[in-house]
């Protein structure tokens, strides 16, 4: 079971907390112009990343507050949680594949 | 090929055991094939031998990064049924069951299939519902499948808990009677003894590390850790890493991949008749000839390339268990593993040609692929040689995501996704 560092309750258990998939993925911006590849990527097309992945979670069973995490998924190790609509952190970002 | 039959075990006991030839050829690649299979999984050992005996393609080789059935072949839980929802999964897996019927035969090795009957559990009237309508639509398409009331399930399953006083009573459950299960590590060898003989090179410890490709876009060599391998048709059947791999090609699929975890018990004599599955407690188990108890857990919350899950997902399963069969209650757990799942939006597979020519994907089977080993085999190589999907695997595109033709099977899989 992992230890999320929630950001604005502090590091709780994997139990208190929801998957939300992988974060910063944008809505196309003009939907009625959008094709029809353009919604498959936006609706099904994911990173699936070996590596470290941007994702969000939800702490459902705390303060219920989405925010988002940097995990490397070849390990599950979480390297930093932070608040939604912030980027992602520099330090990590390097990992980013 | 050395043919297996009672006589030849009769043969190599009286001389000793001394006269059992290697099941295949420790190949080393050559510089070019007419097709390359990248996964010596079950679905690409199967593709490979398909290829050569039914397409008369014996120029292939099976790139496998470790060894052959060392993933998710080896890792199931061993089930193998039919019983899925829409028009166009029946009839994928139904085509699976019947080559599993067969199967041992086909190839000379023993796969112990055991149509012992695979048992659904229905606990609410939801599920009551929903089995019943599973199981209308899979006889309107040719597919056994049963209702039972409780008794019934109880008399075919003797341990199962039918009180009334149980959290989630049983109200019902479906039976496929000709779903069962077939030994995993025998369908990797199996089809690789039977490919090997037919000229495919089964070269292990062999990465794929790049995709090479001309001019006009399509593929023309594979990068490897074993050198750089030629081939303008490469089949890839990966699982868990698909991605990874479709990405050296720059195709991107919609896939993502979670850990799923099993475990057995300590050997027990004969208990557990048939295979017995919960959706909705989410629970499945059945029990293996050496004794042992077969349980499968669920995927974990997140994706994960680690090949390991958290505890809390096996302690959910085993609450679930300890419930529906209260005399195992002290049975001791003796192994628990993960494997990586590639789970698709629909949580049907994809079987079908890429954007790239020559470039084939069979990905997406997620929890449960292991049942469709043969049919997806056979279809992925009907692809692979004429180079256009096969009618049963038509249906299961990648571009049906764009065109939202889903093939909706994420409340029909056996586990709640």
């Amino acid at each position: 079971m992992l230890l999320i560092n929630c950001p604005y309750c502090g590091p709780r258990p994997e139990l208190e907390f929801g998957y939300g998939g992988q974060a910063h993925i944008a809505r196309p911006a003009d939907p009625a112009k959008a094709s029809a590849d353009e919604w498959a990527a936006y609706l099904y097309l994911r990173t699936n990343t070996f590596g470290v992945r941007a994702e969000r979670w939800r702490h459902v069973r705390g303060c219920a507050r989405f925010f988002n995490a940097l995990r490397d998924t070849t390990n599950d190790q979480i390297l930093a949680t932070y608040r939604s609509g912030e980027p992602p952190p520099a330090i990590a970002q390097r990992g980013l594949r | 090929m050395q043919k297996y039959s009672v006589w030849s075990l009769l043969r190599e006991s009286f001389a000793g055991h001394k006269g059992w030839r290697t099941q295949w050829r420790r190949a080393a690649p050559k510089p070019s094939y007419d097709a390359i299979i990248v996964g010596g999984g079950g679905h690409g050992l199967g593709a490979a031998y398909y290829l050569a005996a039914e397409h008369g393609i014996t120029n292939v080789a099976v790139l496998e990064k470790g060894w052959i059935g060392g993933g998710n072949t080896g890792r199931n839980t061993t089930i193998v049924r039919s019983n899925y929802l829409f028009t166009e999964s029946a009839r994928l897996y139904d085509h699976s069951l019947k080559l599993w019927e067969t199967l041992s035969q086909v190839v000379n090795y023993n796969m112990m299939y055991s149509p012992r009957g695979v048992m659904m559990l229905a606990h609410s009237v939801h599920d009551v519902q929903v089995i019943k309508r599973h199981v209308h639509a899979n006889r309107c398409n040719g597919v056994d499948n049963e209702w039972l009331t409780p008794a019934e399930a109880k008399a075919f399953c003797p341990p199962l808990n039918i009180e009334q006083n149980i959290r989630y009573p049983i109200m019902g459950a479906a039976l496929q009677r000709r779903g069962g299960t077939v030994r995993h590590d025998a369908v990797a060898w199996g089809y690789a003894r039977a490919a090997d003989a037919l000229g495919v090179d089964i070269i292990e410890n062999c990465e794929v590390t790049g995709i090479r490709r001309d001019s006009s876009g399509a593929v023309e060599a594979v990068e490897t850790s074993r050198g750089l391998i030629r081939s303008r048709k490469i089949g890839v059947a990966v699982a868990a890493h698909t991605s990874v791999v479709l990405g050296l090609a720059g195709v991107r699929l919609p896939l993502e991949c979670f850990p799923l975890q099993a475990l057995v018990s300590e050997p027990l004599k004969p208990v557990v008749p048939c295979v017995v599955m919960s959706n909705s407690v989410h629970a499945y188990i059945s029990q293996s000839d050496k004794g042992e108890l077969v349980i499968g857990a669920g995927t974990d919350a997140y994706t994960s390339y680690t090949q390991r899950g958290a505890l809390h997902i096996n302690a959910h399963t085993l609450e679930a268990i300890c419930e529906l069969f209260p005399i195992f209650r002290r049975v001791r757990m003796m192994r628990n593993w993960a494997g990586g799942v590639d789970v698709t939006p629909d949580r049907s597979p994809i079987i079908a040609k890429t954007p790239v020519p020559g470039l084939y994907v069979n990905c997406g089977w997620g929890t449960g692929g292991f049942k469709a080993t043969p049919g997806s085999a056979h279809v992925f190589a009907w692809t692979i040689a004429r180079d256009e999907p096969h009618p049963l695997n038509a249906p299961f595109t990648l571009e049906r995501f764009r065109d939202g033709l889903l093939i909706d099977e994420a409340a029909a899989a056996a586990v709640a996704h």
